[in-house]
């Protein structure tokens, strides 16, 4: 049969993919462009990428998000993975209601999470800062994680446990020696997008950082709002980059045969 | 018997204690900072405003009422109808382009990957990138100026045109990956099926594809207008004062308005909306034709 596709068709979806991709190019190019106004192209600088070493606001910010990042993926990776295990390998009682709330998360306007979660802090009194913006985060991260690694534990083969129990191995020691290091690459590509997630997150964070307690996208945010110098392209284009990358190594990992 | 044998007897009688013990810390933290703080949010929602503290005892549904204010029907009304023509908008696009890609057996990967690449790319970023070019001083104006095309900046950015654009532009992706995804599990000896029947290419694709890949359309949808509905960011950073989606008013009642029972009311009506969504489409998903295996 013929599967020539038609012309407007590869047309039209060239202006869509540059649609898609043109105003982030544009961003990148123009963080190393040497004029502070305006938008003609008037020579290349690393200017603006200096000038954010010089900000104490950015690096702070950086370093709220690192911890906050690397705290919430911990906690979500170990809890994530642990419901990803008995989904699959168990029946209980409560199964399918069970299922149902783990994708409530998921489809939550991110908006909601932020206030809800804002109101129970400030009923229990907890201060606000980096331990609740890293409750936060591992609250919306958990889900995520439960999906990645479900997938992975659904396409693994169980004869290689099947076979150490055989052999004499208790449940403990099966799992440490034969189903962690299968799922490992599962359980990194859940946690990367974990940590992607709580790198970039604006919304809930802004709920519930308080003052003083500012993650990097809070920054950036203040920036956008207040000036126009091209340090903001800058900044961007760091994040961008580092997003690109751990979603790369998110998505070979996840494809990655189990060791 | 020592204490690894002893934890080990005790899981063998009870099987359920097992999925129970593997659930527990991740279900008791979203049950503690998930549910409860949404049933405490729905609380609020019904209860009188405090003069110093957020709430005070007792029921009402004032808040709820308040929404029939023209003022509020208004934003709800701009909220429905912004997520809808977004998510119209991102089929018109999406449709085509997951076709393509579908249907281009060599490129296929990469076609994807440039779609998910944007997908996973900072949120915060992309609005900037649509500011960047729509402000006054931005490049679509800087550029149409120095074509001698206009003499003074067209106001693109803080209207409606700006919030639409970047709705589709963050949300576009959404639309794509579902509609792909039953593009390319189709079964084509249906499509021969058809030619050999005496379908032109049109007809083919009326008759069989469209319909075959209808489950993909409905996620697709879907994903675009639930986030688009409990949208902030986009209306905030681009819409600026006078283009006020839910998600703004909610996030002004917590912050300048302090009135938080009504902020957690427009919050619980953005959650139903949501949930009726997520609901309808499942029940689509359920009867539609070659639709319970389609994501």
């Amino acid at each position: 049969m013929s599967t020539k596709l038609p012309r407007w068709l590869i047309a039209f979806s060239a202006l869509v993919y540059l649609f898609l991709h043109l105003p982030i190019v544009v961003l990148v190019i123009f963080s190393f462009n040497d004029s502070k106004y305006a938008v003609s192209w008037t020579g290349f600088t690393w200017a603006w990428y200096q000038r954010l070493l010089e900000r104490e606001d950015i690096l702070r910010g950086l370093e709220a998000s690192l911890i906050v990042g690397a705290a919430s993926t911990l906690v979500s990776a170990v809890f994530g993975t642990l419901i990803a295990l008995a989904l699959a390998r168990h029946r209980f009682r409560g199964r399918t209601a069970l299922e149902a709330f783990l994708y409530v998360p998921l489809v939550t306007p991110e908006i909601v999470v932020g206030i809800s979660l804002l109101i129970l802090f400030v009923l229990l009194k907890v201060p606000l800062g980096l331990a609740t913006i890293t409750i936060a985060h591992i609250a919306f991260s958990i889900s995520f994680v439960v999906v990645v690694v479900l997938a992975r534990l659904q396409g693994m083969d169980r004869n290689l446990e099947e076979a150490a129990m055989t052999l004499g191995a208790d449940e403990i020691t099966t799992f440490w020696k034969i189903t962690v290091p299968q799922l490992w690459p599962g359980i990194i590509s859940g946690a990367l997008l974990a940590f992607t997630m709580s790198f970039d997150d604006y919304v809930i964070t802004s709920f519930v950082s308080g003052t003083g307690s500012s993650t990097l996208p809070i920054v950036v945010y203040t920036m956008v709002r207040r000036n126009i110098e091209p340090s903001i392209n800058a900044i961007s284009t760091i994040i961008l980059v580092a997003t690109a990358v751990l979603i790369y190594l998110a998505d070979r990992l996840g494809r990655e045969k189990g060791a | 018997m020592n204490l690894r044998q002893r934890i080990l007897g005790f899981y063998h009688t009870r099987k359920d204690a097992t999925a129970w013990t593997l659930l527990a810390p991740g279900v008791l933290w979203l049950v503690v900072f998930f549910l409860a703080p949404i049933l405490i949010m729905l609380g609020y929602s019904v209860m009188p405003r405090g003069l110093f503290t957020p709430v005070k005892a007792g029921f009402t549904l004032e808040h709820y009422q308040r929404f029939f204010d023209p003022l509020y029907l208004q934003i709800l009304w701009r909220t429905f109808a912004w997520s809808l023509g977004a998510t119209v908008i991102c089929l018109l696009m999406g449709y085509p382009l997951a076709y393509l890609i579908a249907r281009s057996w060599k490129w296929r990967n990469l076609l994807m990957f440039l779609v998910v690449l944007p997908f996973w790319t900072s949120f915060l970023v992309r609005t900037f990138a649509m500011i960047f070019l729509m402000r006054d001083t931005g490049l679509i104006n800087a550029t149409l100026i120095s074509l001698g095309l206009i003499t003074e900046p067209i106001p693109l950015l803080y209207t409606p045109f700006a919030v639409m654009v970047g709705l589709v532009y963050g949300f576009l992706p959404f639309m794509v990956l579902p509609i792909y995804a039953s593009l390319e599990k189709l079964d084509l000896s249906l499509l021969e099926a058809a030619e050999v029947l005496g379908a032109r290419p049109w007809a083919r694709f009326v008759r069989v594809t469209f319909p075959l890949s209808l489950p993909g359309v409905v996620a697709g949808a879907l994903l675009v207008f639930i986030p688009a509905l409990g949208s902030f960011l986009t209306s905030d950073l681009l819409g600026g004062a006078k283009q006020v989606m839910i998600g703004n008013l909610i996030q002004n009642q917590f912050s300048a308005a302090r009135n938080w029972p009504f902020g957690s009311a427009a919050s619980f009506i953005v959650m139903a909306l949501v949930l009726v969504a997520v609901v309808w489409y499942l029940r689509i998903r359920d009867t539609a034709p070659g639709g319970a295996e389609a994501k």
